[in-house]
Parts: structure tokens; sequence; C-alpha cells
């Protein structure tokens, strides 16, 4: 295809156009996704999430400015949450990146939630693969860690950081942020204010009382993104991270879970669409229901007369 | 699923962006996909960042006075980028008589002062490609 050949041959507008038709589901996104695979699996890919306001942003072109000084090529996906009620979005992480536009080395795009549950990690996926293909070294995906879908989103990553602030709340807190378990590493962004020690200690306890860390123990770094103070020791940990990964196997275990998801959310997608359409659309769906309503018959018989027809 | 995606930005040196986040929020609220990339921009970063997010429409804020410099500038070197079906429009502090010269520009409209942002929403969904 035109747009995978001058994709792979360094077009920026052409992974700008991929992306959007992935992301539009446009006909010819599973063409480009198909004929991009064999080009994937060599960018590092790092998950980045947090509370709203904790300067995810901010610390991403930071750590993006970072990995450029140490000769390495970055992609960024950006993700705001679309409004439930219009249906619109304000997508406001470019503003704190935009003296990256003037580099070749990086691509910075945003991504609208739209309300698709599952269906956005794919997407964001897809965007990240597109950046992989294209050459990119590092991808950081970026996301508010507030839904379960967001938290899918960097479950995919190889290296995932849990930003922090001080003066959320109280230990408690900490302890009851689903999002916590999931960091690899965690970041006290802000932390020239008031309530850093504080926090520090609450994440170690947390970290204590986490059984699922033998091998690597999460480190917590400080910084003050705005400024540019402890970005480099935030490299530095990702990468000892990602050494960690690599010397002990985790790496070829992580990325093996990654795609028995990915395509389990296919397969899964897939389905969800056919019984929509030809199961759940029909007229003769229409009739169960009402005989179902009459008690003239019951759900879990029909459940079984379906599938039983579907996945024969 | 094709929304539409708006990148709203202020070129130039001009930093009063009350009127730009007005815009972004009417455009957010009419359904649209908004890029808010903030003030004092160049040219080159609005079109890098209007190719990055693959967007429709690029929405130009300037109160400063210096329109028939930076609008044209940012037409240009979109199209430059290969973005020839971007649709720009404009807003501002400007004036009637420079309107007909930035549309010669590739500016689609001008938009000032005034005018309800129903009727941005309007121009975008009549002429958005």
């Amino acid at each position: 295809m035109e747009i995978v050949d001058k994709l792979l041959a360094h077009s920026r507008l052409a992974l700008s156009k991929a992306i959007t038709a992935v992301e539009n589901e446009y006909d010819d996104a599973v063409k480009i996704m198909t004929e991009i695979y064999p080009h994937t699996g060599n960018a590092y890919v790092i998950g980045i999430t947090g509370p709203p306001g904790a300067g995810k942003s901010t610390l991403t072109d930071k750590l993006a400015k970072e990995y450029r000084k140490r000769g390495k090529t970055v992609g960024i996906v950006a993700i705001d949450p679309t409004s439930p009620y219009s249906g619109g979005a304000i997508l406001g992480d470019r503003i704190r990146m935009m003296d990256l536009m003037a580099d070749e080395g990086i691509f910075v795009r945003s991504m609208a939630t739209r309300g698709s549950l599952g269906g956005l990690s794919q997407k964001a996926g897809d965007a990240v693969k597109l950046m992989d293909a294209f050459g990119m070294d590092v991808v950081i995906v970026e996301t508010v860690g507030v839904g379960q879908s967001e938290v899918d989103i960097v479950k995919t990553a190889d290296t995932t950081m849990v930003v922090v602030i001080p003066g959320m709340g109280d230990d408690i807190q900490a302890i009851k942020a689903g999002v916590l378990e999931i960091g690899d590493l965690f970041t006290i962004n802000k932390a020239d204010r008031e309530g850093t020690d504080k926090l520090n200690i609450e994440i170690e306890m947390m970290l204590e009382l986490n059984p699922e860390h033998v091998g690597w123990r999460p480190p917590i770094n400080r910084t003050v993104a705005s400024k540019g103070e402890g970005i480099e020791a935030v490299v530095d940990s990702i990468e000892a991270h990602k050494a960690y990964l690599i010397d002990s196997g985790r790496l070829a275990e992580i990325r093996k879970a990654r795609i028995k998801n990915e395509v389990t959310a296919m397969l899964n997608d897939r389905v969800n669409r056919y019984i929509d359409k030809e199961v759940v659309s029909t007229d003769a769906f229409d009739e169960l229901v009402v005989k179902m309503q009459n008690r003239e018959i019951e759900p879990y018989s029909v459940v079984d007369d379906i599938v039983g027809k579907v996945l024969k | 699923m094709a929304n539409v995606k708006v990148l709203v930005a202020k070129p130039g040196l001009d930093g009063h962006d009350r009127g730009a986040k007005v815009v972004a929020r009417a455009l957010r609220d009419a359904g649209f996909e908004v890029i808010y990339t903030g003030i004092r921009l160049t040219p080159e970063q609005i079109a890098e960042a209007a190719l990055q997010d693959d967007v429709q429409v690029v929405a130009l804020s300037l109160l400063s006075g210096a329109h028939n410099t930076l609008f044209p500038a940012c037409v240009e070197l979109l199209k430059a980028k290969g973005l020839e079906d971007v649709l720009v429009i404009g807003g501002g502090v400007i004036p009637d008589a420079d309107i007909p010269g930035l549309k010669a520009a590739g500016v689609a409209e001008v938009f000032t002062p005034g005018t309800p942002t129903s009727n941005i929403v309007d121009f975008i969904n009549a002429n958005v490609k």
C-alpha cells in the first residue's frame, strides 16, 4: 500500500493519515495494520498515568527532550477524555509540548477517548505500532488514570510510570487508588510542595504491602517537571527497569501477554460486532424478547441456542 | 466514527487567549475534538501540530494586528506540508478592510468580535472536507 510505503520511508504525513485511518476505523485500517505488523516490536513503550493535574504532559515533554539528548527518537500518544454530553473533547496535552514541534525526531498525536470502552486501547495500541514501524525508538503513551480503559492502555506498556503529587488526600487515598498497583516506577511531581516526604513514605509503605514486586522494587523519583528538575533520574530509572526486564526475561513475557490481550480483545470485538449485527438487530430477536417478557420462554436456553448457532 | 478535529491556536506574540478559549469550549460543546495549543506560537509550530494531529480545521486567533503576516504564513506552511484540504479560519480584532486580502491568501472565513459562536460551528460544518 502506498501509505504504508510512505510511512516506512519516514513520511510524517503518512504516519498521521495512518493513525487517522485506525482512529476513525476507515476501510483500509485493517490492511494498513496488516502490512505494518512485521515492522513493529522494536520501540520501547512507556506508559504514563496519574490523576488530572499531576503534570503528566509537562513531564512527558521533559522526558521526550531527555531521550532526544540521549539520541533516541520519541513518539507520544496523548489521550484526553471525550465529553460524555456533547461527544466533543478538548485535547490540551499538546499545549505543554509545543516546543517539541521543531524536532523531526518527535511525533505527538492527541487522541480522544470517544467513549469507546476497550476499543480505545486497541486504537491507542495501533497508534503505538504505527509510530514503532515509523522508527521511533521510544513511544510514550500518556493518559489520565481514572478509568478501567485508561488503565488497560497503560498496562500494555513495557514500563509503566505512575505520577502523583503531594496534597491529594491522606494515606488512605494511596491505598485505595487502583492505579498505584500498576506502577513500575513512581514519580512524585511538584516535589517542591509541602507533603512530598509524607507522600514518599506512604508510597513506600504501600509497596511494602504489595507482594507482587519480586525482583524489581519500584523506585520513587522526585521531579519539578515545570522547572526540569529530576528528569534525568526518571529516565535513568526507566532504563534501569528496561535492563531488569531484559536480563530477567520478563520483557518477552510481558510482550507475549500483551499480544495475547490484544488478540483476545480483537476477537471479542469481532464477536460483539457480529452478534450486534446478526443477532441483536434482527426482528427474530425482538420476537424472542417479547416472548421472554411474557414468560413464554426463558433467556438461558435462548442464549444456549444462539451461541450454538453462532459458534458452530 | 469520524469526529471533526479542530486545532485552535494563537500565532505571534499576543497573549490574549480569552477568545480562543471561548471558541474552543463552544466547539467542544458542538461535538468537535478540539486540540488547544495555547499562545505565542510560530506558524511552523502550528502547521506541524496540524500535521501530527491530522486536523480538518485550523482556527487561528490573533489580536495583535499581525494577522496579515501570520495568517497567510500558516496557510502556506500547511500547504507545504501537504495539508491542502485543511480549512483555515481566523478570528480576533481584524479590520474589515483586511478581510478580502486574508481570504485571497487562503483564509476561508474571518470572525470578528461579537460573532455568535454558533456561526463558527455552522461555518465549519458547512465547509469542512
